[in-house]
Formats: C-alpha cells, structure tokens, sequence
C-alpha cells in the first residue's frame, strides 16, 4: 500500500558504491554547471559541481576538490576542505563532513565542521554537533547538538627583526652579589 | 451561563483579585496586561544581566532549552564567543505527551539531559516552566542545577496566571535587551503560574541574582549557582 512520506525510488534504487569515492569518479553523475541553492550560485558558476543522484548510496569515505551536492545517501566521511558541500532536499548523510561551506537541506546525523559556514536551510536537519565561524539556520530547519563559533585564537605574532649573529653568553653563576654587595639568589 | 462561561468569569475574577503574588516592585495593574502580539518585541533586563555575568567568562558553554532560531545562536556566538548547545525540550515535550504518560515525566526529564556535571556556563530555559507541572519542574531544575558550573548562570521566564491557557512562544534575540515573542503552533498549553517562592525552592543550590517584572505580567529571573546573588530567604 502507498503510504504517505514513503519515497519512491526509482528501478534502479539501492546502487551501492562501497570504499573511497572522489567526486567526478566516472559512474558518478558528474554534471557540470549544476546551480547550487541561489546564495550559491554565483559562487559555483565557473565551477563543475559533482551531483550525487538520488539513487546513489555510497558507503566510505568521499573527498574531493571540487563542489559537491548530495542528494542520494552517504554513510561514512565527506571532505571538501576547499570546497562548498550542498546536501540536497532528498540528500541523507550519516557522516563527520568536512568543508568550506556546508548547505543542507536535507539530512545529516553526524558532526560538520566547516572553515567558512554552515547553512541549515528550512527542510534541513542536523542531527550532530556543529563547527564553524558561520552557521545560518533557518526558521523550521532541525538541530539537535551544538554549534561551536568559536574564534580561533589568533597566532601571536612574532615581530620580524633584521637576523642578528647569535650570541651565546655563557652560563651565570647560581649566585650573583646585588649592588650593594647584597646576594640575590638565582630564578 | 453555560460552564465555559462561568470558567472564564471566575477566571477573571481570580485575575483581578491578585491570585497570583506579584513580584517585587510590581505595579498593581501590572499582572492583567495582555501578552504581546504576533511579534512584539520586548525589553529584557535578564538577558542584559545574563550577557554581562557570562561575558566575562572566555568561551563559555551555553544551553539552550528551546526550539532552534537560528537569529539566536549566531547573537550568542558572536557576542560570548561560547559553544551553543541545542536542547528542544518543547519538542521533546510535545512528544513525550503523545507516546507516553504524563506520569513518566518526572523520572525522563530527569536523564534526558546527559551532559557531564557542572560543565554548563549558562542555561537559557526561556518560558519551559510553565509547560511542565511542579513533579516535572522539580525533576528539571535537579538536573540543570547538577549541569551548572560554579557561578553559572540561568535564565528563565514564568508567566503568571492570565497566560494560562496560551500557547508556547519562540524568543527570538534582537540584541542584548531585546527580545522578540512570537507565539507557535503547538500542542502544549500553558498551566497555571509558579510562585516566585516555589521557583527559589525547585532550584535549590542556584542563588537568586535578579529578577523582573515584564509590561506583559512576566517574570524574569536570573539564578546563579553560588557567587555573590541575593541569598535566598
């Protein structure tokens, strides 16, 4: 019986790619100009974009260098550390994922860290903990975890000197007399 | 007079005759003003003081026991700096009434929340209290008290007896004092209020830092766990 919420899938639902799979692997649906969600879509205009059908089940782990979206399921790893992920409206993932920007408008149970932002769109759902400078979430999207904006330290910084000779003095006694004779012990 | 009819005139009434104990420095009239509308927006002197308490702390951890606004989570994070945590009650609520009994309330709340104790810098329970009735709200306030570091800090909103009957609200956070209401489509209805004294007693181990009194007949109280607060008598 059809029942309400059920996906149909297609005949050749439950193609299982199984191990390690870079995007644009051929097989893959690599699809290039595919528009991102409009606020990324200027963005990936001059970009291939990989997309990841709806039928596509990929166990492993998923890197690439080159933006992705996701719309079947992936259990496992994402990494695009340089790279924009989309996790479309039919998108599932069970997975730690990596990127510079991650949309979702699907699925995700696992945790995202993401060097630029995170964008949790009205249908999506986040079900893990959240790492990024940016996170935007919309009215009805679903989190359940935390969000950690946390602004990394930055490196102190190391006033640059003209390179001197290196001068080793040798080692001071334990104990030095003071200026008026008095001793002033070490440390 | 049909019986509805009697509820709400006798309602009323209690309403007018001060069923509720106002807080200190509550105007007479204070209690019967309606709730906001679709969207007010309101002044917390709460959140002003929560903010301040936290702000001295680096990279706090926050817990947020309403639903998810996003508005929120990036305010706190840019201006704490903190770890934000994200614990729909309401929706857990909502759910545990529909597939369980009321009874088993108590004893869920009191695991629902795992985190490790005292590793919690700040609560914000928004208006969650007046949703559970009092074996609930002891069992919660026992758990949040247990999360709470040293000097930690809770916020929370009670409702007095004219809100009874209304609906959930989302708080969405404008800026340090201002806070926007908007009520939401929910299953839960609120129950009557909490005295001020009965909310000191569930959170016993938390001080009594600040409390307020809205223009809407709510209440804010800022507890902190320990540190300089007002002692509780």
């Amino acid at each position: 019986m059809w029942r309400r919420g059920e996906v149909v899938r297609p005949p050749d639902s439950g193609r299982e790619v199984t191990g390690a799979v870079a995007p644009g692997t051929p097989g893959l649906a690599s699809v290039p100009r595919v528009h991102a969600p409009e606020t990324e879509a200027k963005r990936t205009m001059d970009k291939d974009v990989v997309n990841i059908g709806k039928s596509v089940v990929i166990k492993g782990e998923l890197s690439g260098s080159e933006d992705l979206v996701i719309e079947g399921t992936v259990d496992g790893k994402v990494e695009l550390s340089e790279h924009v992920l989309t996790v479309g409206s039919h998108g599932k993932l069970k997975a730690e994922v990596f990127a510079k920007i991650v949309i979702v408008l699907g699925e995700v149970v696992g945790n995202i860290t993401a060097s630029e932002k995170v964008d949790i769109r009205d249908s999506g759902s986040v079900d893990g903990d959240i790492v990024s400078p940016r996170v935007a979430i919309a009215e009805g999207a679903h989190l359940r975890g935390s969000v950690d904006m946390q602004k990394k330290p930055a490196a102190p910084v190391v006033p640059v000197q003209a390179a001197k000779p290196e001068v080793k003095l040798a080692p001071l006694p334990a104990a030095t007399p003071g200026p008026g004779g008095q001793r002033i012990a070490a440390g | 007079m049909s019986s509805g009819g009697t509820v709400q005139s006798l309602r009323g009434l209690l309403s007018r005759l001060g069923s509720v104990r106002p807080a200190e420095g509550t105007r007479p009239d204070a209690g019967s003003r309606a709730e906001p509308k679709d969207g007010a927006i309101i002044t917390s002197k709460g959140l002003q003081q929560f903010l301040s308490h936290l702000g001295t702390r680096s990279a706090p951890i926050l817990l947020d026991l309403g639903p998810v606004v996003g508005s929120n989570i990036t305010f706190f994070g840019e201006q704490l700096n903190c770890k934000f945590m994200v614990e729909d009650l309401f929706a857990d609520l909502e759910r545990h009434l529909r597939e369980r009994s009321p009874e088993e309330l108590p004893a869920w709340l009191s695991k629902r929340l795992t985190l490790d104790a005292g590793t919690v810098d700040g609560v914000l329970l928004w208006d969650l209290y007046d949703y559970l009735d009092r074996p609930a709200a002891q069992a919660l306030a026992t758990a949040l008290v247990r999360l709470l570091r040293p000097d930690g800090a809770l916020l929370g909103f009670f409702g007095n007896a004219n809100h009874a009957g209304s609906g959930p609200t989302t708080f969405m956070v404008l800026d340090g004092s201002h806070v926007r209401q908007r009520p939401r489509a929910s299953v839960l209805v609120r129950r009557a209020s909490l005295q001020n004294r009965d909310i000191i007693k569930m959170f016993d181990g938390l001080r009594v830092s600040d409390a307020f009194l809205l223009q809407t007949g709510r209440r804010e109280m800022l507890f902190r766990k320990g540190g300089g607060g007002r002692p509780i008598t």
